[in-house]
């Protein structure tokens, strides 16, 4: 018993201090712990979701994983130029196991309301190719409509994806505007084969499937460097630099989704979940103390505690709320005190048996153990599941609750008992019976 | 006791519900969003005076982009539905929202058909995977317990349970959506989940309930029939029962009334659910026992 009440009061301070925690991580700006503030995600705090289609149908499929990686790279370097606080840039790869029958590139910004401006940040692809041309075309061949580009040219593999950066430059004699390329190690190689194997013939450049430049081969280039001079206004030159040092897409993507939700009906959702959540932590609070009395007092105490260390475990994972996610952490407050109840309500059992107040705990928690430990189980199957299907409003909600089950396990067990056992009384009278019973009747 | 004498009641009961539930889904049909289908939401706040949904209309009907749905909501916004928009038509619709005034733009949403598709058998694949997992569960968390009843059966009760505990808020819900428009949309699917993972709960409670009794019984030497046992189980965790699903449903109904908007059709299904779910539990799960117990006896 003794020992019951000490381990309380350092549960007790060592919740006031993650209680401090998630308050200074929230209110108190420039302290050490603001850099836990809550994340919330769009439909919270206002910004704009797009989810694109990666074609992947000119990539190997031993590049693959590297070429929406670096994807996934090109587009978070993009958006962070732009200054969006906490962008997510994610891949999301088709496959039997997602659901998901095309590889995708989702982007979330936080505070972008405007979608146009959003979609111009992502850039579009300055899909950059040389093709060598096919030897012995006549002029013929290129003025028929119908011929393919195929038909014309041959794919090298030298793209915008092996290129290292590019610079603006100017023809030394007629101050023209060029652009210049410099290749990774890779490219350089390549390039170097190309243009040693293919002296005397033309290399196309083309940009975002359009000939641009068709310089002829004169002699092998080593160095992994090119020049393209395709009568550029000096803008255009600029803006082609600017889109090709972002990272010419290693691959192409189309916008198939967007979504946008402007600041102000954010705000209100965040307030009025908040609000909801408060009003019902205290609506169950009050029937708790009023069913089960002593122990209900305990209880609230413990939710209280749940409560606590959930919204750290939100800061310090962290988990992106959202509005469904919120509704999820409500959710997950009504359930917590459901073990509570199962105890409880054995220990009215074992009171009504005429145990001890003592046994009738000790009996109340060793039984409800098992009816606990299983409803929370399934619990944690639909959470996993709801995990699986989801875009990120749901997957909010699947953490939320998840996280909620796995703590209320915590607080509504261990620490409801050590709390129990603290102030469980020796002496046993009506009052003290009382005291620990629940509902209509002693 | 009362609830195994009078269990043909309640299996009627149960029956009824569902029927009502499958009317209301024949009726109404299945109205799936833009989540599921593809398709373009649009929501624009108004500063001041919206103008009138007949002159929109008309200027909507110029744009030529197919079925389309105009909505006020509340006070001030409108929402248009179509179909997936590109960025040119967006732009043209925004514009006569505007009126020659200024909207602000509340939320936007486009999703291509091909990631709605996706999201629908993703779904339905999700639903299979939870009654499945949580059956299985319960079979194998009850798998010592094999007189009289064996203990896939109480897989199977729970499942039928957990049949009517999806089927009826389902209903519900097209029929809310009926009168108060609405959407199937992915949170519907995510409370449909939320409803089995913790209906089950209760179900859970009164089988760990019979299967002590059961033991008890076995351990001291007493004979009592099945029934007897189940009925005792039943009206033993009654307050539990019921207790543990208020705790819930007070949360639930204090996230429906004072909640966000976006939440509210949420909370609604779950506070339906919770209910069809405690019903379930102490009315359907346990004599549906019996029933099983009574089967077997005669075959």
């Amino acid at each position: 018993m003794a020992k019951h009440r000490i381990i309380s009061l350092i549960l007790i301070v060592v919740v006031v201090l993650i209680g401090y925690f998630v308050y200074a991580s929230q209110f108190t700006a420039g302290s050490y712990f603001s850099k836990f503030p809550f994340r919330l995600g769009l439909d919270l705090n206002g910004g704009t979701q797009l989810t694109y289609r990666a074609d992947i149908t000119k990539i190997s499929s031993e590049n693959l994983a590297g070429s929406m990686s670096s994807l996934r790279d090109v587009i978070e370097r993009r958006v962070n130029i732009f200054g969006v606080s906490e962008p997510i840039v994610q891949t999301i790869d088709a496959s039997a196991f997602s659901g998901v029958t095309e590889h995708r590139l989702v982007v979330e910004l936080p505070g972008v309301t405007d979608i146009d401006k959003a979609v111009e940040m992502i850039g579009r692809t300055p899909v950059l190719e040389f093709k060598l041309m096919k030897k012995g075309l006549t002029e013929a061949d290129f003025l028929k409509a119908s011929t393919t580009l195929n038909e014309l040219f041959i794919e090298t593999g030298l793209t915008g994806r092996l290129l290292s950066s590019s610079q603006l430059e100017f023809n030394q004699q007629t101050g023209e505007p060029i652009v210049g390329l410099i290749f990774n190690s890779e490219g350089k190689e390549l390039f170097a084969k190309i243009t040693r194997e293919n002296v005397g013939s033309v290399l196309s450049i083309f940009l975002d499937g359009a000939a641009i430049s068709s310089p002829v081969i004169r002699e092998e280039i080593g160095e992994g460097r090119a020049q393209i001079s395709g009568n550029f206004t000096p803008q255009e030159a600029k803006t082609l630099v600017r889109d090709l040092n972002y990272g010419a897409l290693p691959v192409p993507v189309e916008l198939v989704g967007t979504q946008t939700i402007g600041a102000s009906l954010g705000q209100g959702a965040l307030v009025a979940s908040v609000q909801a959540g408060f009003i019902g932590f205290l609506i169950l609070i009050a029937f708790m103390i009023l069913w089960y009395r002593l122990p209900g007092v305990i209880s609230a105490l413990a939710l209280v505690i749940y409560v606590i260390i959930s919204l750290a475990l939100f800061k310090l994972i962290p988990v992106t709320l959202t509005s469904a996610g919120l509704a999820g952490f409500i959710l997950s407050i009504g359930m917590a005190v459901d073990a509570n109840v199962l105890i409880f309500e054995r220990m009215k059992e074992e009171l009504k048996k005429g145990e001890k107040i003592d046994q009738a705990m000790k009996e109340g928690f060793h039984r409800a153990w098992l009816s606990i430990r299983d409803s929370n189980i399934s619990s944690l199957i639909t959470s996993a599941v709801l995990f699986w299907v989801g875009t990120s409003a749901v997957k909010g909600f699947a953490l939320t609750l998840g996280i909620g089950v796995v703590v209320s396990m915590l607080t509504a067990i261990t620490i409801s008992r050590t709390f129990l056992f603290a102030v469980s009384m020796k002496k046993e009278n009506r009052l003290t019976r009382f005291l620990f019973s629940n509902g209509m009747h002693v | 006791m009362f609830i195994i004498k009078f269990r043909a009641l309640f299996f009627t009961l149960s029956a009824v519900f569902v029927g009502l539930a499958i009317t209301a889904m024949v009726v109404w049909g299945f109205n799936f969003g833009i989540d599921f289908k593809g398709g373009s939401i649009l929501e624009v706040v108004y500063p001041s005076e919206r103008p009138s949904a007949e002159v929109l209309k008309v200027e909507i009907e110029k744009l030529a982009l197919g079925s389309y749905t105009l909505q006020p909501v509340g006070d001030k916004n409108y929402v248009v539905r179509t179909k997936e928009l590109s960025n040119t038509e967006k732009e043209s619709l925004i514009g006569i929202m505007k009126m020659g005034g200024s909207v602000d733009i509340a939320q936007f949403n486009s999703i291509g058909p091909v990631v709605g598709n996706e999201l629908k058998n993703k779904s339905y694949v999700a639903i299979g995977i939870v009654l499945i997992g949580i059956v299985l569960f319960v079979t194998f968390a009850f798998r010592k317990v094999s007189k009289p009843v064996s203990s896939w059966k109480y897989g199977l009760a729970t499942i039928v349970a957990l049949a009517h505990d999806v089927v009826v808020p389902a209903g519900a819900y097209i029929t809310w959506i009926a009168f108060r428009g609405g959407e199937i949309d992915l949170l519907f699917l995510t409370a449909l989940l939320a409803i089995l993972g913790y209906s089950v709960r209760d179900t859970i409670v009164v089988f760990d309930r019979v299967r002590e009794n059961l033991r008890v019984n076995k351990d001291m030497g007493v004979k009592e029939s099945f029934d007897e046992t189940v009925g005792k189980s039943v009206s033993q965790t009654f307050g539990r029962s019921i207790n543990t699903s208020l705790t819930i449903f007070l949360v639930l109904l204090a996230l429906y009334v004072w909640g966000a908007e976006s939440t509210r059709n949420f909370s609604f299904v779950l506070l339906v659910g919770i209910i069809a779910g405690t019903y379930s539990s102490i009315f359907l799960a346990s004599p549906l026992l019996v029933l099983f117990e009574k089967i077997q006896k005669k075959a």
